[in-house]
Order: structure tokens, then C-alpha cells, then sequence
């Protein structure tokens, strides 16, 4: 008989999921594992609707990225059309994009992560959160705020809402940008950009602090998967496919998104509703690849814009201009984005193009399949659709950011447990540590609650067939 | 409810988490209602346990796993107000458009037409059992307030949290609608 523990529910990131750790007869760490509770039928809720209700149907797949479904869904609608949106459409679409990536990221530094680098994982529980660092840093609080609004507030001006804008569609946008719309971003740009450095600088000068986190908190090989674009820079809204190894060998590059097929597996596990991809060459489990920005600064040349490549050098030479292997180092990686998001917006909403009124085309069904893919905050996001002749939705495959990292969030859980839980004195800044570990990915997992419980105070005994047996409750 | 601080949850059940993103929404007011509102179970801080004596529960989302019902009910014992935040909370919405097809259905697409490795059954174990159809709250237990939206503007949170906090009636038709 095995015992495990269950961390549930797994907070401060987006969604919610558990955490099993099983222990050997030693009561030592055998594995642990993330298991996604929800299930919400998107792939079958979808057929039978017009292609035109994608964007706004699916983008409420999630409350914090919608507009990254909006884009995937409207990229996949623009070939079932085969159309291209003229460059003011891309460009506006790419901004909104961009000022989703800085909302989200913010969110994930500071109202979800901060209190750890802040506090210190063995801090109280209780005061592990943005409302406490409210009251003991309110400068910083205030930041993270201000930094997630700068995003949100594009998102709202462009889009008419904050979330599940309707804006973005199918053939490119609905509205055009005004001038004055365009100025009253732009004079936002300067504090947004001065709140990304400092996050950065806190971090990076905070870093000492977490050797051992650094080292433990999911630090293995695995492939690395992104957009790029032509020149191999970063890329979040358009692009092709390369994958890399840890040794940064380029081991498929150019990969047309629409054959996405060729290159992922999705293994199904019977513990999770969330499905495992895997790279089909190198076979389940052995494809295990990771997406999200530590990814994508692992797989790009380099970013293209002056900021964000003076840190991407630094950011480099951790490991001598070779992927950076470090889990933890995708909060590094979500602060260099900002950086690029920023400077990008801004480069964009100066492009003279942008403010053009050709916005979308206009086309019927001139496809019966048709693929959108770009880089959520969390990572690639894939949009497969296929309709009749009328535009009716008669299928539809979707592949989730977050689940391109699902092999790596279990092997990243099983190390960090295996590092700090001990079976025979739980604490409960051990099992905040292996909480953490999801933190670093970002997981957007849009889904509920579902097992009640206290850290460490539900042991389950199950059986070899993971049955359960027992639940005891500890003290 | 007076000016003392008062005790509030929040949870996301089958939701997209948008409404508790347009909680975050408020921005700078969240530090002013932080002065009123003790956040203490939400997917925000690390409480574990449902809490008892929580003055105000504020759910997201509709109800789809015999998870759900159970720890719907748990609130329920331990709130003295509920609050069903959104569409998906009150009606269903989205969550609740996988009943067209059937919970089955919908597994069987996902999880074997939908995939390249399946051991031969879809996902059943140490995950919640999904019930065959999905629910709005008040099909579940009694709610106090509802306040419509998908999801539900900020500016509408802010209205009724405020009014709640001063004892005063708010009209959230001001605010926000159905589907909005």
C-alpha cells in the first residue's frame, strides 16, 4: 500500500488542479503529479455553430487569455475564407496580442507569484498574497496593477471590453484605430516601461535567494517549442514552428503550422482531463517538450527589439548562449517579454500602416479545414477547424498552451518533491515549493475546484490501479 | 453590513475564470475595498479549507462534478450570503453548452476521436466524476445575489462589494446585463 499526499486546491495560479505525491513504503517521494479537474467539451459544444461565432464561443475557453483564442480562432477562420487581413488588421491584431501577453504576465508576477520572492516559501500562509503585499509593499502591489492595467486598458480601447472582446474577427478587425486612440496609448508606454525594468531588476537582484529553487524546480532537458519568425526572432502572432533540443540543436525548423499534426502526439492519462502532448518522432513519453516564454527566448535567435536584447544577452549567459533549463527561470523569461511587448506596441502603433481603415476582408467559405496558430502568454496555441459548405462548424481540435506543458509540469512537481518533501515531516513550505513549480508555468487550466483538503492533511492509501483505499485526515 | 471588515470567499467552479479576472479588473479600487473586505479562501491566497463564518461567498462558474456539489454545499453551510457571479454561475452559459450533446458524448470526442494515445478509457481516475448535466447554482442550493455577465464588468463588482459594504440597495441593471 502506497501513501499520498494531496495538495488541493493548488493555489495562486490560473485555474485550479491537484497535486498527488505518492510515497514508497520509506515514506519517501516516489512521484507526484498534477491532475486538471475540469473537463468543458469545448472540441463537441463547437460543431454546429457558424464559423463566425468562433472567436467570441471559444474565447471564453478563458477568462485570461481570450483574446490569444480570439486570434488563433480568427487565424483559423482567415484560411477557411483563404484570405490574409490587410497589414492594418495584422498590426492591430498583433498589439492587442502583445498588451494580452503584458496583462497576463503581470498577473502572474506579481497578484500570483511575488508573495513567494517577497515573503519567502516558508513564509505564513496567510500572508502569501497580493492583499498582504498591499499593506507591507503597497508601492509594489500598486505596480503589478498598474502594469496588468496598462495591458488591460489596450485590450479595452481596442477591443470594447477588457474580457472576451469581440473586436478581433474573422478576415482581421472590426473597428479601426483613430489617431487619438493611438496617442492616448502611446503616453501610457513610458510608466509601463519604467514598472517592466524595475520588476525585472527586483527579480533578477533577488535571485541569490533561491539557489536551491533555481536548481530543483523542474531543471531538466526537454525539447523547447515556439513560433519564430522568417528571421528566426521572437514571434507571437504569426510565424513557423521550430523545436530545439537542450543543447539548442535546432532539431525541426520551418514547420508550417496547418501540419502541426505531423510533429504533436496527444496522449490521453486517466488521472487528468488534460491531455499530454508529445514531439511524435521522439514517441510518448520521450517527446516531452516545453512551450511559454522560457521557450520561446530559448528557441529565438534573438528578439528584435533594443531593450529586450540587451536582457536577452544577459539571460543567455546563464548557460553560455545554450536553452536555459531552469524552470524557474520562466519568470526571468515572462519579465523579458514584457519588456519586448512593450517596445513592440510601441513600434507597431507608430508604423503609419496601422492607422490605415483597411481593416478585414471579406470572403465566403472558400475552405472546408483551416488551422490558426500563435503564442499565448502560456505558449503555442493551435485552432483546427473544419466546416461545411455553409460555414457550419463540423469539427474542431484544439491544442491548449498549457497542455504542451503538461509531461514537463509532472516531471517538474516529481523533482522539486522529491528535493524538499519528506514523507515523515510534511511541511508546509516543502509542499508550497512543489505549488510553486506550477506557478513557474503559468498554467492557464480555466477550471474549478473540486477536492477540498488541507496541505498535507489528507493522506489517500490507494492500490496499485490507484484506487482508492483510504482517506485519512492528519492533524 | 456595517464598515467592519468583512469575511469573504471566492471560488471559480465550471467557469472560464473571467469574471474573477474582471474582480482584478478594478484595479486600484481592489486597495480601497481591501479595506473593508478580509479575502480569506479564494484562488488568490492559500487557504485550503472552506473556511466557517464567511460573511459574503462570491462563486464563478455552474456546476458540473459531484466535486462541485459538494463543496457548493460546504459553502453554502458555512456562508451567510452567496453572491453567483456571471452567466455561467446563474444560468449556466457557456458551461452549460455541453448538455446539447450530452457529458458522454463530449468525453468520447475529446479523449478518444480527438486523440493519438489512448490506454482505452478516458480520464476517470483521482478526477471528479462530471454529472451528466451541468447546472446553474440556484439548482443546487439558495442564492442570496446574482449579478449578471460574461462576464461581469468590474465596474459592476465594484458597485454591488461597495453597496454590500455601506447597507446600501444597488441597481445592477446600471451596470451590467445578461451576456454583456
Amino acid at each position: 500500500m502506497k501513501e499520498t499526499i494531496v495538495i488541493s486546491p493548488v493555489t495562486r495560479i490560473e485555474g485550479h488542479a491537484k497535486i498527488t505525491i505518492d510515497l514508497n513504503e520509506k515514506k519517501e517521494v516516489d512521484q507526484a503529479r498534477i491532475h486538471v479537474t475540469q473537463f468543458r467539451g469545448f472540441e463537441k459544444l463547437c460543431e454546429g455553430r457558424p464559423y463566425t461565432e468562433m472567436p467570441a464561443l471559444t474565447a471564453r475557453t478563458c477568462g485570461i487569455c481570450p483574446v490569444s483564442h480570439a486570434i488563433a480562432s480568427s487565424k483559423a477562420c482567415d484560411n477557411l475564407l483563404a484570405v490574409r487581413p490587410p497589414k492594418a488588421g495584422r498590426n492591430l491584431r498583433r498589439i492587442i496580442n502583445l498588451a494580452q501577453i503584458v496583462q497576463s504576465h503581470a498577473l502572474n508576477f506579481y497578484h500570483l507569484s511575488s508573495p513567494d520572492f517577497v515573503f519567502g516559501f516558508d513564509a505564513n500562509p496567510e500572508d502569501r498574497n497580493i492583499f498582504k503585499l498591499m499593506q507591507t509593499n503597497p508601492e509594489m502591489a500598486k505596480d503589478g496593477i498598474n502594469l496588468r492595467a496598462f495591458g488591460q486598458k489596450i485590450i479595452e480601447t481596442l477591443g470594447g471590453k477588457r474580457i472576451h472582446p469581440t473586436w478581433i474577427v474573422p478576415g482581421g478587425v472590426s473597428h479601426e484605430i483613430s489617431k487619438e486612440t493611438k496617442d492616448a496609448i502611446l503616453a501610457q508606454i513610458p510608466e509601463a516601461m519604467d514598472i517592466a525594468q524595475k520588476s525585472l531588476k527586483f527579480f533578477v537582484s533577488n535571485l541569490h535567494k533561491f539557489e536551491k529553487e533555481i536548481k530543483s524546480f523542474g531543471n531538466f532537458p526537454s525539447l523547447f517549442m515556439a513560433l519564430v519568425s522568417k528571421k528566426g526572432k521572437l514571434e507571437h502572432y504569426d510565424g513557423l514552428l521550430r523545436f530545439v533540443d537542450s543543447e539548442g540543436k535546432i532539431v525541426e525548423d520551418k514547420i508550417d503550422p496547418k501540419d502541426y499534426k505531423d510533429y504533436i502526439g496527444e496522449a490521453v492519462e486517466e488521472d487528468s482531463f488534460l491531455k499530454s502532448p508529445y514531439f511524435k518522432p521522439y514517441g510518448y513519453e520521450k517527446g516531452m517538450y516545453r512551450v511559454g516564454p522560457l521557450a520561446r527566448l530559448n528557441v529565438a535567435d534573438k528578439c528584435g527589439t533594443s531593450l529586450a536584447d540587451e536582457e536577452f544577452e544577459r539571460f543567455k549567459n546563464l548557460n553560455n548562449g545554450k536553452p536555459i533549463l531552469q524552470t524557474f527561470y520562466y519568470h526571468y523569461a515572462r519579465l523579458i517579454e514584457i519588456i519586448y511587448a512593450i517596445e513592440r506596441i510601441e513600434e507597431l502603433l507608430n508604423e503609419k500602416e496601422t492607422l490605415n481603415p483597411q481593416i478585414r476582408a471579406y470572403a465566403q467559405i472558400n475552405r472546408n479545414q483551416g488551422v490558426g496558430c500563435s503564442e499565448a502568454p502560456r505558449g503555442t496555441l493551435f485552432h483546427d477547424y473544419k466546416v461545411n459548405n455553409d460555414g457550419i462548424i463540423t469539427g474542431v481540435n484544439l491544442i491548449i498552451a498549457t497542455g504542451n506543458n503538461n509531461l514537463a509540469m509532472n516531471a517538474g512537481v516529481t523533482q522539486v518533491a522529491k528535493t524538499f518533501v519528506d514523507g515523515n515531516n510534511i511541511k508546509e513550505g516543502a509542499l508550497n515549493r512543489v505549488e510553486a513549480v506550477i506557478r513557474c508555468f503559468d498554467p492557464c487550466l480555466s477550471c474549478s475546484t473540486h477536492a477540498q483538503g488541507v496541505y498535507s492533511s489528507i493522506v489517500e492509501i490507494r492500490d496499485h490501479n490507484k484506487e482508492l483505499i483510504e482517506s485519512i485526515k492528519r492533524g | 453590513m456595517s464598515k467592519t471588515k468583512i469575511n469573504v470567499g471566492t471560488i471559480w467552479l465550471d467557469g472560464c475564470s473571467g469574471c474573477h479576472m474582471s474582480f482584478l479588473d478594478m484595479d486600484e479600487r481592489i486597495v480601497e475595498l481591501s479595506q473593508y473586505l478580509n479575502i480569506i479562501y479564494s484562488p488568490y491566497v492559500d487557504a485550503k479549507e472552506i473556511p466557517a463564518n464567511i460573511d459574503l461567498f462570491i462563486v464563478e462558474g455552474a456546476i458540473s462534478t459531484d466535486h462541485d456539489l459538494e463543496i457548493i454545499q460546504k459553502i453554502r453551510d458555512n456562508s451567510k450570503k452567496i453572491l453567483a457571479l456571471g452567466d455561467c454561475a446563474i444560468t449556466g452559459n457557456i458551461s452549460a453548452m455541453k448538455n446539447l450533446a450530452g457529458t458522454e458524448i463530449s468525453l468520447e470526442k475529446g479523449y478518444f476521436e480527438l486523440a493519438d494515445l489512448n490506454k482505452g478509457k478516458y480520464p476517470n481516475k483521482v478526477v471528479p466524476k462530471l454529472l451528466d448535466k451541468v447546472i446553474p447554482l440556484n439548482e443546487a442550493i439558495s442564492v442570496d445575489y446574482f449579478v449578471p455577465g460574461c462576464p461581469t464588468p468590474a465596474d459592476a463588482i465594484y458597485a454591488v462589494l461597495k453597496g454590500l459594504i455601506d447597507g446600501v440597495e444597488v441597481d445592477t441593471s446600471k451596470y451590467t446585463r445578461f451576456g454583456l
